[in-house]
């Protein structure tokens, strides 16, 4: 068992893990978060996806030893002031069905977003594409995503909300 | 109406976008939570001989092992072919056959590997010529002695584990008066389900013997039901089990009834005090809950010059798989419904089970329709042409009306199957020739119908429970599944017409068998009707109730009195207006200072009275096997590059007439999801067994499911509304007719774009760039299959018996 410190939506975790422990269990386990999501632990589907550094990656082929340091993002992270405007956009358009999907793929809409405040329906669709989504066929997670660009609120994430931490 | 009708927000919405929504895996069992891991066969057939457990168990963090002799007993839904482990021999490769449970799951699966289980190998079938031959091996030589529902029909020591036939008319006569006769094989393979949340359950029987089960299902009623009759050896009753239900993360079918579940309800018996949990990985996901069953199947059609069809024979062999306690029911929808929707004067379906050493086969959306809808409709627009007649024009003339009679002898609901063939017809511009803009691609259109119908016992019931709240809000506890069908937000619009309480202020609990009302289960897209009427019915007792302690404390007549905006209003006293807070817990104060009524407490139920499955083993004949059918079109512009094989769909069309939309959004987005999830098992989803029944492919790198970027350019929804007398508020089903046409209108642009005729699914880029060369796929397809029937379709005999 290794003791690893990083950041977990704002705040400050340690957690001693072995090598051979996945982040996504680690998250899910030993630390409560269940928002990232097991669909194939083999990277294939996104269910697990979180931000690490703010870049969308899959949690089942990261060991947790590796992100010693680093900044974590779930899905709990995202919304803890209320919905984002991206968020809202996702409820008024109905996007999600089974909403399995969902934590993965507000998570990889919400990095696309503050790196490309409006992006067009294809780059949505480029941004999500790792993410799987069995029920929905898609469009209105596309539409709510660009609209929410267009409506110009431009920031998935708001500021408060990424630095309110030690709830 | 003001809610009905309205394409509200789904009240499960900010749940799931905020990641609030707990599907059963994220549940917290706390420190004392035990995983299991399973031993499983890897052959397709063989004799356990022995099961040696002891290394295993020594493994330290281990607490138990279990075989099927712990749980020498056999469940299933509509037959109990099933042991929970088997017991003298595996049947098809992944089956369960042990189960390790132990402290973490790292644990559990390396003692797993300890386990050593000594088979001798059997000859297996996978073939269903070889599964159907006069001296076939079997695969349940115990098959007479299995208990089933009372409309399956086995066939004792065959393969055959149901054969449901039906017959209306005289078939030769319908033959003799054709003008026209086609006559042709279509095979269909096996696919998987694919939900993203792979099947997980927790169980945990306590000290005193409750066994509580957490899980990710569409059937908590019947889970209950079967886990009782498979445990009652044990002394369970059903009192005794309860079945709680998250969110589910996408059903599909594959979560209906019982598969992977049984092995939770008897682990947590085998470790009592202690919550175990079971859950599949991607790979199980796969191979041991239900597939798709593949089809292979004979149709013969005759019509006259106008393009009325005289006859259907349609003649299905199912590979069903080990097991068919569910998959033998998609059979038997089939037998009853297999001649689409068309007036069919004279018809023979022969819809048949069989059994081989695959995995088990089960329901999945469409339950057999997208499976025998493929070849049916691609038989059409070729009869069309050999007619000379519109394949459009010819669907208008045969399409089924209100009041005709259906191939068991019951007659056809209210439908605007016309006016879904028109308005398709219109959108993709059908008729019109579309130029592509590069010299090697070039476009053609398709077109088919649909139709399905729920397939439930007769006597499968809806019922629910209604409260209120002291601001008003509601309460509505019912067991039907969100399985992100937006069913719940459904029944929340239902409620709010009635008792015209906003959506928003009514929640809708998920499932639990303790405590919320019974509901047989989420499948046949039947509980927007079913469970439906049932909240309805509890809202209409809820109104009756508050206007009942109104009249009695005010006096007015009952007839005056009606609900708006959430207070009972008089029609004799328009200034009289009682908000529904200021009643419906605490009563009505009288002038003499005391308060009556109470708690406003109400509950509804609906079972359709009007069915019976007692129809004549030999024709059908006599019974009401369904509730109704939802009908419809689709139709499809597709690109076709004759160089790679590569298709676009450039616009794709589905016209469906649901009775009433009680909330247009969620059926346009089934409409989107399930003709996505159609498009892709015609164009790219491609299972793959080894010639030894091992399935090639369990994962989503090898088995392709869209992504984002496989979106079709254009997907246009149409609703038709075409009330269903005994629907709520006119509505009737629509969750998985969206997927039946997909398959077919494919094929049959392929064809207007190519003169290429393909009859076998799916219709990969592969597949049609080889026909297009001139190669026949079915010569160059190798080993590994899909169907199980290696030799080629076109030289399958269907055996002699069926013309029986
Ligand atoms: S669970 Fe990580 S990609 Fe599927
Ligand atoms: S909403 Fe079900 S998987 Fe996306």
């Amino acid at each position: 068992m290794k003791k690893i410190t990083f950041t977990l939506n704002g705040e400050s975790r340690t957690v001693a893990v072995a090598p051979h422990e996945v982040l996504l269990d680690v998250l899910r386990d030993k630390l409560g978060v269940k928002s990232p999501k097991v669909g194939c632990e083999r990277g294939d589907c996104g269910a697990c996806t979180i931000l690490l550094d703010g870049k969308p990656v899959r949690s089942c082929l990261i060991l947790a030893v590796e992100v010693e340091g680093q900044e974590i993002t779930t899905l709990e992270g995202v919304g803890r002031d209320g919905p984002t405007p991206l968020q809202e956009s996702f409820i008024r358009h109905n996007a999600f069905q089974c909403g399995f999907c969902a934590p993965g793929i507000v998570l990889a809409a919400t990095a696309l977003l503050e790196k490309n405040p409006k992006p067009t329906a294809h780059e949505v669709q480029e941004a999500i594409s790792g993410n799987l989504c069995r029920c929905t066929g898609y469009e209105a997670i596309i539409e709510s995503a660009v609209e929410a660009g267009r409506q110009g609120t431009a920031r998935a994430r708001k500021p408060a909300a990424r630095k309110s931490a030690n709830r | 109406m003001k809610f009905v009708g309205q394409s509200a927000t789904r009240i499960d919405e900010r749940e799931k976008v905020t990641g609030a929504a707990p599907y059963a895996d994220d549940l917290d069992f706390g420190p004392n939570l035990l995983h299991a891991e399973i031993v499983e066969s890897p052959h397709a057939h063989a004799i356990i001989k022995k099961i040696d457990v002891s290394r295993a168990r020594k493994v330290p963090g281990v607490v138990k092992v279990v075989t099927g002799k712990d749980f020498p007993y056999t469940f299933g839904l509509y037959m109990q072919d099933r042991f929970i482990f088997a017991r003298d021999r595996v049947r098809f490769v992944g089956e369960q056959v042990a189960a390790v449970i132990a402290r973490d799951p790292v644990t559990a699966k390396r003692a797993a590997r300890l386990v050593k289980v000594t088979y001798e190998p059997l000859p297996f079938v996978l073939d269903l010529k070889e599964a159907l031959k006069e001296d076939a091996l079997l695969v349940h030589p115990d098959l007479k002695n299995y208990g089933h529902c009372a409309w399956f029909f086995p066939v004792p020591d065959t393969n055959i584990a149901h054969w449901r036939k039906t017959r209306k008319g005289d078939i030769e006569a319908g033959f003799r008066e054709a003008d026209t006769v086609l006559e042709d094989t279509y095979t269909v393979p096996r696919y998987a389900h694919c939900a993203i949340e792979p099947h997980v359950i927790v169980g945990q029987c306590d000290l005193s013997g409750r066994l509580t089960l957490w899980s990710s299902s569409q059937s908590p009623h019947t889970q209950r039901h079967v886990f009782a009759a498979a445990l009652a050896p044990l002394g369970l009753k059903h009192q005794d089990i309860r079945v709680i239900t998250p969110y589910v993360g996408g059903g599909f079918g594959g979560k209906a009834g019982v598969s992977m579940e049984i092995i939770a309800a008897a682990l947590a018996l085998a470790v009592k005090g202690a919550p175990v949990k079971v859950r599949w990985t991607r790979e199980q996901e796969f191979y041991n809950t239900y597939q798709r069953q593949g089809v292979i199947a004979r149709i013969k059609m005759g019509v006259k010059k106008d393009g009325s069809i005289t006859a259907i024979e349609h003649t299905l062999h199912w590979d069903a798989g080990a097991y068919v306690e569910y998959g033998a029911n998609v059979v038997n929808a089939v037998g009853l419904s297999a001649t689409g929707p068309y007036r069919v004067p004279n018809v023979k379906i022969d819809s048949v089970c069989v059994y081989t050493n695959l995995p088990p086969g089960g329901p999945y959306r469409g339950f057999g329709y997208s499976e025998f809808m493929f070849g049916l409709e691609s038989h059409i627009n070729r009869i069309a042409k050999m007619i000379g007649l519109d394949p459009v024009e010819f669907r208008r003339r045969n399409a089924i009306r209100e009041g005709d009679t259906l191939p068991y002898g019951a007659h056809m609901n209210p439908c605007a199957l016309v006016d879904a063939i028109d308005k398709t017809a219109a959108e993709i511009e059908w008729g019109k020739k579309e130029e592509a803009a590069a010299p090697n691609k070039v476009i053609g259109k398709g077109f088919a119908c649909f139709w399905k119908a729920p397939a439930m016992p007769p006597n499968a019931a809806s019922a629910a429970f209604l409260k209120f709240s002291e601001d008003g809000s509601v309460n509505i506890s019912v067991s039907g599944m969100e399985i992100g069908q937006g069913y719940l937000t459904v029944m929340a619009q239902i409620a709010a017409e009635v008792l015209t309480v906003p959506p928003e202020k009514i929640r809708v609990e998920t499932p639990d068998t303790d405590r919320n009302a019974y509901e047989w289960q989420t499948v046949g897209s039947h509980v927007t009707w079913g469970c439906g009427n049932a909240v309805k019915a509890a809202a209409e007792e809820a109104r009756a109730k508050m206007i009942e302690v109104v009249h009695r404390v005010h006096g007015f007549a009952k007839e005056d009195l009606y609900l708006e905006d959430e207070r009972v209003k008089c029609r004799a006293k328009p200034d009289f207006a009682l908000a529904f807070k200021d009643f419906v817990i605490n009563g009505i104060q009288t002038p003499r200072g005391n308060f009556l009524g109470g708690p406003i407490l109400a509950s509804g139920m609906f079972m359709p009275e009007f069915t019976s499955a007692t129809g004549d083993p030999e024709t059908s004949q006599g019974g009401h096997p369904n509730v109704h059918y939802t009908v419809g079109a689709a139709g499809i512009v597709l690109e076709v590059d004759k160089e790679t094989g590569k298709m676009r769909v450039r616009k794709v069309v589905l016209a469906v007439d649901v009775g009433q939309a009680i909330n247009p959004d969620l059926v346009k987005g089934q409409v989107v999801g399930g003709m996505l999830q159609g498009l892709a098992t015609a164009l790219y989803e491609d299972i793959r067994y080894s010639p030894a029944g091992k399935l090639l492919n369990p994962n989503f790198t090898d088995y392709k499911i869209p992504t984002a970027l496989d979106l079709p350019d254009a997907i246009v929804p149409i609703i038709i509304e075409t009330p269903q007398p005994d629907g709520p508020f006119g509505a009737r089903g629509v969750g998985e007719h969206t997927m039946i046409p997909s398959a077919p209108i494919v094929a049959n642009a392929i064809e207007d774009a190519t003169g290429l005729r393909i009859k076998s699914l799916p219709l990969t880029a592969e597949k049609v760039a080889l026909e297009l060369r001139g190669i026949r796929y079915d010569d160059v397809k190798g080993e590994t299959m899909g169907l199980c029937f290696m030799g080629d379709p076109q030289k399958y005999a269907f055996f002699a018996k069926s013309k029986a």
